[in-house]
């Protein structure tokens, strides 16, 4: 196999700069996606096109200063055009923003085109503007990017504390006399600024996902601003060099889709495994709460068993209790064993027998459903037979808290709303 | 923070001839009152009766169309530090990834210390705050976690922390339980007693005359201002609520027969009536 490029140190300059952009772009697109204007942020990357195209063509070549002074000032146009758009006319927002991003970008393509027609436009590079062809950046131009994208996030350092308020209470921020017109357009320039630079990487058409995908997956992750904007940085330099790495070892592969391949894919991830907020942690939680409603409810059937036959210390045969209760096979044999496991019930050949813990386990099951019931009946005036239904689920749902409450509330009462003694503790 | 002692029927807050639009549709129209210090104050009216409007403008978060606003005799901008706005619950994004603490810590940014971090004695104005409103114990917790009315509380708490003289509070009791009721309760009596002056937007009428001193009943125009008792009549509710009356009509007789206890503490002069008094 060819290895040769893992000795290419422009390989790795190019390598590292892309992830510098990067990096640059989720931290700052974090305050975009906390303000809720990741819509924004894509009509904005659109239409930094015709300001790159003009700025080419007035300066005659690819001077990174130039495209980012065109950059600047285009894209700052169309957030100007939408404001105008949102304030003064009856266009919704979401209008407002998908005419400025169609009608920039197709001012763009056109410039783009004309630029490639040009004989000086085969050199250009600028089609790596759609994508991002981050082998085709030279270096000294890379190093312009590079000092632009420290000087963003040393400002998102030093003013962390005035666009964390501005981002999640701008009316307060204005109220204690903070410049927040001023803070405001600064924000939105490092916005423009972030998203010139990130497209150098993944080129204007994948922008967005630069900007605001890296939060977007570490939204679940983390619930601080700062744990939040570490992962996304982590995150979006990761993607980074993987789609740099491949887009150097396929000639002419383009580095942006494989870097929002790598994002998304995180992304997904974090959306389905995050611990607590992802799709399988609360799955996981679910299956555990059948599981205990299951074991519950085999606990209070054995418990009906012991009232009939007046008395908790006898076995009872499978037989019995499924007469009593209909559960499935496989299920009542699982729960069964973990209450064994638990110390609740103890086995006798296919008998059952409580264990001190686990008749007390049942009382407090029998005792929340029935002091429910008593609740349902006196609080809420419904008929006795209507509450049985209601019980079955609560009971288990039921915090000792809440236990206390009742108890207290209703007064201790002996029987429940069927005649049925409420079971305490001994 | 201010060094100026608070008199009690000093002119806190003037509103002079004060008109404000939304989308050129006027919300406000020529409102003139003056608040003395030390007494809890509430703004009630009707829904879309432009109370929310008036802080906003008192705040200047809005362009007025006339008029003007005095705090202390001043202009807002001279005297901010003095002043704090609690904004309405709904008004934030309660997911925002921040903690209870940094949420209280936003209560001690200032102009002055852009770009620095807070000093410790902030940090003590914000452990304070917290434990006044009982969240200290909360304080690391993402403030999502919170039920309705311990982010009320968190609210308060990042006033409490502004140190202010004059309150500014937008719905503070909408949606919250009883003990969080009891504890906003608490310290709005708290800092009356301080000799401060609390204002407070507040749309149901049996509770505002629980909780009030004094009224700016309010319905597009100025309907009345002053002591409860001398805005809460039957002709001033029927004015400012016009044809939904028959609560109404109740609930005046209800306070005309003074079911409720009445108090008048520390208010001596009647408002609107007085010149503005240097401080």
């Amino acid at each position: 196999m060819d290895n040769w490029w893992i000795y290419d140190t422009s390989l790795w300059l190019v390598a590292g700069g892309t992830m510098l952009l990067s990096i640059t772009a989720a931290l700052v697109g974090g305050f975009t996606f906390l303000q809720k204007r990741s819509l924004v942020g894509d009509a904005v990357a659109h239409s930094i096109l015709p300001g790159v195209a003009i700025a080419f063509l007035i300066s005659g070549q690819k001077d990174p200063l130039w495209l980012m002074l065109g950059a600047l000032i285009s894209g700052w146009l169309s957030l100007a055009v939408m404001d105008y758009l949102n304030k003064h006319t009856k266009l919704s927002e979401d209008t407002a923003i998908a005419s400025v991003l169609s009608v920039f970008f197709g001012v763009g393509i056109l410039l783009l085109t004309y630029i490639q027609k040009k004989a000086s436009g085969e050199q250009s590079g600028l089609e790596g503007f759609l994508f991002g062809q981050a082998a085709a950046m030279r270096l000294n131009d890379l190093y312009t990017y590079c000092a632009l994208a420290l000087l963003l996030i040393s400002i998102t350092i030093v003013f962390f504390k005035e666009f964390k308020l501005l981002s999640f209470n701008p009316e307060f921020a204005q109220s204690l006399g903070l410049p927040v017109g001023i803070l405001r357009v600064l924000l939105n320039s490092m916005m423009v600024l972030a998203i010139a630079l990130g497209i150098q990487a993944v080129g204007v058409v994948l922008m967005a996902a630069l900007l605001i995908t890296p939060s977007a997956a570490a939204r679940n992750l983390s619930n601080g601003l700062k744990g939040m904007l570490w992962v996304s940085v982590i995150v979006a330099g990761f993607s980074a060099l993987v789609g740099t790495l491949i887009s150097f070892s396929a000639p002419s592969m383009p580095t942006g889709p494989w870097v929002v391949v790598c994002l998304s894919a995180i992304a997904l991830l974090s959306l389905f495994l995050a611990p607590q907020k992802g799709l399988v942690a609360r799955l996981m939680m679910q299956k555990r709460h059948q599981k205990k409603i299951t074991d519950e409810n085999l606990l209070k059937a054995i418990y009906h068993l012991g009232e009939k036959e007046n008395s908790f210390a006898a076995w009872f045969h499978v037989e019995e209790i499924t007469g009593i209760r209909d559960f499935e096979t496989d299920v009542l044999k699982s729960a069964l064993k973990r209450l064994i496991r638990k110390g609740l019930l103890l086995r006798q050949g296919h008998s059952f027998q409580f264990s001190r813990a686990g008749l007390d386990e049942a009382r407090r099951i029998v005792r929340l459903h029935r002091l429910w019931e008593m609740y349902l009946n006196k609080r809420l005036r419904l008929k006795a037979d209507h509450i049985h239904p209601n019980a079955e689920s609560m009971e288990h749902i039921i915090s000792p808290e809440i236990e206390a409450q009742l108890l207290e509330e209703l007064d201790y009462p002996e029987r429940d709303p069927h005649q049925s003694p409420i079971p305490y503790k001994p | 923070m201010s060094l100026e002692k608070q008199v009690v029927g000093e002119v806190v807050l003037e509103v002079h001839n004060l008109s404000a639009s939304y989308n050129r549709k006027p919300v406000l129209w020529d409102i003139d009152f003056q608040l003395t210090a030390g007494q809890l104050v509430g703004i009630v009216g009707p829904n879309g009766s432009g109370k929310t409007t008036l802080l906003r403008n008192i705040m200047g978060l809005m362009e007025a169309d006339s008029g003007y606003v005095r705090l202390f005799g001043k202009g807002l901008n001279e005297v901010r530090d003095r002043v704090s706005y609690v904004p309405q619950r709904e008004s934030v994004d309660w997911d925002f990834p921040v903690s209870v603490r940094e949420v209280v810590e936003m209560g001690r940014y200032r102009p002055k210390n852009l770009l620095r971090r807070l000093k410790t004695s902030d940090q003590d104005l914000v452990d304070q705050a917290l434990e006044k409103v009982g969240m200290l114990e909360y304080a690391a917790r993402q403030i999502g976690q919170l039920s309705g009315g311990q982010q009320q509380r968190v609210f308060l708490a990042r006033a409490l922390a502004q140190d202010a003289d004059l309150y500014l509070m937008d719905e503070p009791f909408v949606g919250v339980d009883a003990a969080t009721e009891d504890a906003i309760l608490k310290v709005l009596t708290e800092l009356k007693e301080d000799g401060k002056t609390v204002v407070i937007v507040h749309h149901d009428l049996q509770t505002a005359f629980q909780y009030f001193d004094s009224m700016v009943l309010l319905n597009t125009r100025l309907v009345a201002v002053g002591p409860k008792n001398s805005v809460f009549t039957k002709e001033n509710l029927q004015e400012a609520y016009g044809g939904r009356l028959t609560v109404l009509s109740k609930l005046s007789q209800v306070i005309a027969s003074s079911e409720f206890p009445v108090r008048e503490k520390g208010f001596k002069e009647k408002t609107g009536k007085g010149d503005p008094q240097d401080g």
